[in-house]
């Protein structure tokens, strides 16, 4: 972690960086980061760039029934997927699932949690933007906010006492703060010295809440201190230094050093849900400076600026990532319906007798469910 | 008379009571600037200022527990939960402290408090974020527990929540607050714990509350269509529980149908029928039927979510089942 630190000089105030304002990134750390290395953070920024425009608008057309937009967050959930070992364990919040997709999980059944049919893992159950795949180790966050970043922590213990290597990672919002439960985590993961990592976006609103209205302390990296871990304060906008916190972060927790308190400092661009109208709350020209260091773009000056993207090579790729994406979604909406019995399946280990008389119940009394593919 | 949308309802109530009644303020997420999640504060914030209108972290234990301590000396809080599935995070300041306090301090300390917000499935918001929390709060004794159907219960029972001097929990429902309906202007107070009955008939009773409300007045209708006359009770309160109107009704249908969106598991309708058996035994012709939400999670898959809470269709399904008993 020394490095990290050191180059954040306070971590109540300081504010980590790797990619410089004219796109160079800084010669301490420009080793780290290879040609491919690049290139994929870049592809994985723009991919999911692109499918959260293309999620939006199928939200809009009233074909999911809600969405949480990522746009302008992009950097933190692309750079969580990189930096650790592919059987690390990631607990998302709202606008981290994505981590899932870098790490291999197939495009279209990741699509398919936002529809809840027969393509989805979790079977129709769980609410669009909550992405979890056991096959990634990837557990989705609570609706209620917090309940996620204790369990990552509980994670990280259970590891620890099986003397497994894997680490875990927790995610919460700089509103998701204010709860227990990221008091709980930040306390037990420093306590029990856990190796985990517990990262909170701070994209500036909760809904539309402003961050100033949630904690007094000067920033949410300071309330590292009090829990008696590092904390570390980064550009959430430069994947590059958000990837390179993490490996520091996760390095210092697989050698039993413990925890660390990561504040990924962004800005939220879209709303806050697909309930959400955000001009009613807050200023155009706050919205104007964020986009302004827009991680893709910083990303794209990045590989520019090494050569790594020809003219009008964005153009392209965007285009092409869009068609996996629309190839992708026309898969899921081939899914059928799930079937009207499976709302008693998985309550318990195996059907209780109460509910297989409510199972032949509903199947005596109710109309089969019809098929078609989309949810609406 | 004219009419106001249940939200709009719910808002005067609480504006009214700020105007009659300095000591009464509004906190809870969002409720200022924005306005309130659901618009039910709207313009408030303009009207009293942000001493009365007070937005608050997100942080429901807390900001419960900071209205506990204002209301033990003198104030008189709403307290506004987002849904009432976030109410999980503050149940401890409800249940051991809200409600305990009276008693447990020899009478010494009162919570004169309103908790409010809406309850139960909204549309497709899935299992954590559907929760029907009557069921667990119409247990608890200190408590008292209202659930208006209508935008002129939504002012009448509000108001004598803000008035009553113990801690009243408002359930209120976001299918509901877009409704219209006639509200008296000016002082208009429901007392707590008394049934309304919404339609009347010979055949079958069918008790129910919230939004269950319409659903059930709606297979009233389809029933009327096949000569089965129902009454249909709307409890309005579910603690204390008005057992005396149903059980009226009961001794003139002899049979009785109980419909809620919650659990079957327990609840105030099970708490209802162990009663009317008891208090109408001789009058009963069928035994009393539940017709409830499926005893599993609200799933997200709009046609499932749709099997699991109860609907026209199956209550009157239900009805027929008594009256054919
Ligand atoms: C316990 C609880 N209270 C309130 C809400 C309603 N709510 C949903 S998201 C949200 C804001 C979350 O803000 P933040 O943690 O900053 O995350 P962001 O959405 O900005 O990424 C709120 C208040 C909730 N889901 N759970």
């Amino acid at each position: 972690m020394t490095k990290v630190l050191a180059s954040a000089q306070d971590p109540m105030f300081g504010l980590f960086r790797v990619i410089q304002d004219d796109a160079t990134l800084d010669p301490a750390y420009a080793a780290h980061f290879s040609d491919a290395l690049l290139e994929r953070m870049y592809r994985e920024v723009l991919r999911l760039r692109v499918l959260d425009e293309r999620m939006l608008v199928i939200q809009r057309q009233g074909r999911i029934g809600f969405y949480g937009e990522v746009k302008g967050q992009e950097a933190t959930p692309i750079a969580t997927g990189l930096a650790l070992e592919a059987d690390d364990w990631i607990f998302p919040a709202l606008r981290e699932g994505a981590a899932m997709l870098v790490r291999g999980f197939d495009l279209s059944t990741y699509i398919a949690q936002c529809y809840g049919n027969s393509c989805d893992v979790n079977k129709g159950r769980q609410m669009p933007s909550h992405y979890s795949g056991r096959a990634v180790n990837q557990v989705s966050w609570s609706s209620c906010i917090g309940p996620q970043v204790p369990q990552a922590v509980g994670v990280a213990w259970a590891m620890k006492l099986q003397k497994k290597p894997q680490i875990a990672v927790g995610f919460l919002g700089d509103g998701a703060t204010s709860q227990a439960d990221f008091h709980n985590a930040m306390n037990f993961a420093a306590v029990f010295k856990v190796p985990c990592v517990i990262i909170c976006q701070n994209n500036h609103w909760a809904i539309s809440v402003p961050s100033k209205a949630q904690t007094a302390a000067p920033t949410f990296a300071s309330k590292a201190i009090a829990y008696g871990m590092p904390g570390v304060r980064v550009d959430g906008n430069d994947v590059c230094a958000v990837y390179w916190a993490i490996r520091e972060a996760a390095a210092r927790a697989r050698r039993g050093e413990g925890p660390t308190f990561i504040e990924s400092v962004t800005y939220r661009i879209g709303a806050h849900s697909s309930s959400d109208d955000p001009s009613r709350y807050r200023d155009e020209a706050e919205v104007q400076q964020w986009r302004e260091r827009d991680p893709l773009d910083r990303m794209r000056r990045v590989m520019s600026a090494r050569g790594l993207l020809t003219e009008g090579a964005h153009e392209v790729l965007a285009a092409q990532l869009d068609d996996e994406i629309k190839a992708a979604i026309a898969v899921v909406e081939q899914g059928h319906q799930p079937q009207r019995e499976s709302i008693f399946e998985d309550v318990y280990a195996s059907l209780p007798w109460h509910l297989r008389e409510q199972r032949e119940e509903l199947l005596a009394t109710a109309p089969a469910v019809t098929h078609g593919g989309a949810t609406h | 008379m004219r009419e106001l949308r249940y939200r709009e309802a719910l808002r005067e109530a609480m504006t009214e009571e700020m105007v009659r009644d300095e000591r009464v303020f509004i906190m809870g997420e969002e409720v200022g600037h924005y306005q309130g999640a659901y618009k039910v504060t709207e313009g408030m914030l303009a009207q009293f200022g942000e001493k009365r209108v007070m937005d608050t972290p997100i942080a429901e234990e807390g900001f419960a527990g900071i209205a506990i301590g204002a209301a033990m000396v003198g104030l008189r809080p709403i307290v506004e939960f987002m849904t009432w599935n976030f109410s999980a995070v503050a149940f401890d300041q409800i249940l051991s402290n809200a409600t305990k306090l009276r008693q447990m301090s020899g009478g010494q300390f009162t919570v004169p408090i309103v908790f409010r917000g809406p309850n139960g499935a909204a549309r497709q918001t899935a299992a954590q974020h559907s929760h029907a929390m009557e069921t667990f709060y119409a247990q608890i004794p200190g408590l008292k527990v209202v659930v208006p159907s209508t935008a002129a219960d939504a002012k009448g029972l509000m108001a004598s929540a803000i008035r009553d001097d113990n801690p009243v929990l408002v359930l209120e429902d976001e299918r509901l607050y877009g409704i219209k309906g006639e509200v008296p202007e000016g002082e208009h107070l429901v007392p707590i714990g008394v049934a309304a009955v919404r339609r009347a008939g010979t055949q079958c009773t069918i008790a129910t509350w919230g939004k269950m409300v319409p659903v059930s007045l709606e297979a009233a209708e389809l029933l009327a269509a096949e000569g089965v006359q129902c009454e249909v009770i709307d409890l309005r309160s579910l603690r204390p529980l008005d057992h005396g109107t149903v059980a009226t009704s009961v001794r003139k249908t002899g049979r009785l149908v109980i419909v809620h969106e919650a659990w079957p598991y327990g609840g105030p309708g099970a708490e209802l029928s162990d009663r009317v058996q008891r208090d109408c035994f001789d009058s009963l012709r069928a035994p009393i039927v539940r017709c409830t939400g499926r005893d599993a999670s609200m799933p997200y898959n709009k046609k499932l979510e749709e099997l699991t809470i109860p609907g026209s269709a199956t209550v009157t399904q239900a009805v027929r089942a008594v009256m054919a008993y």
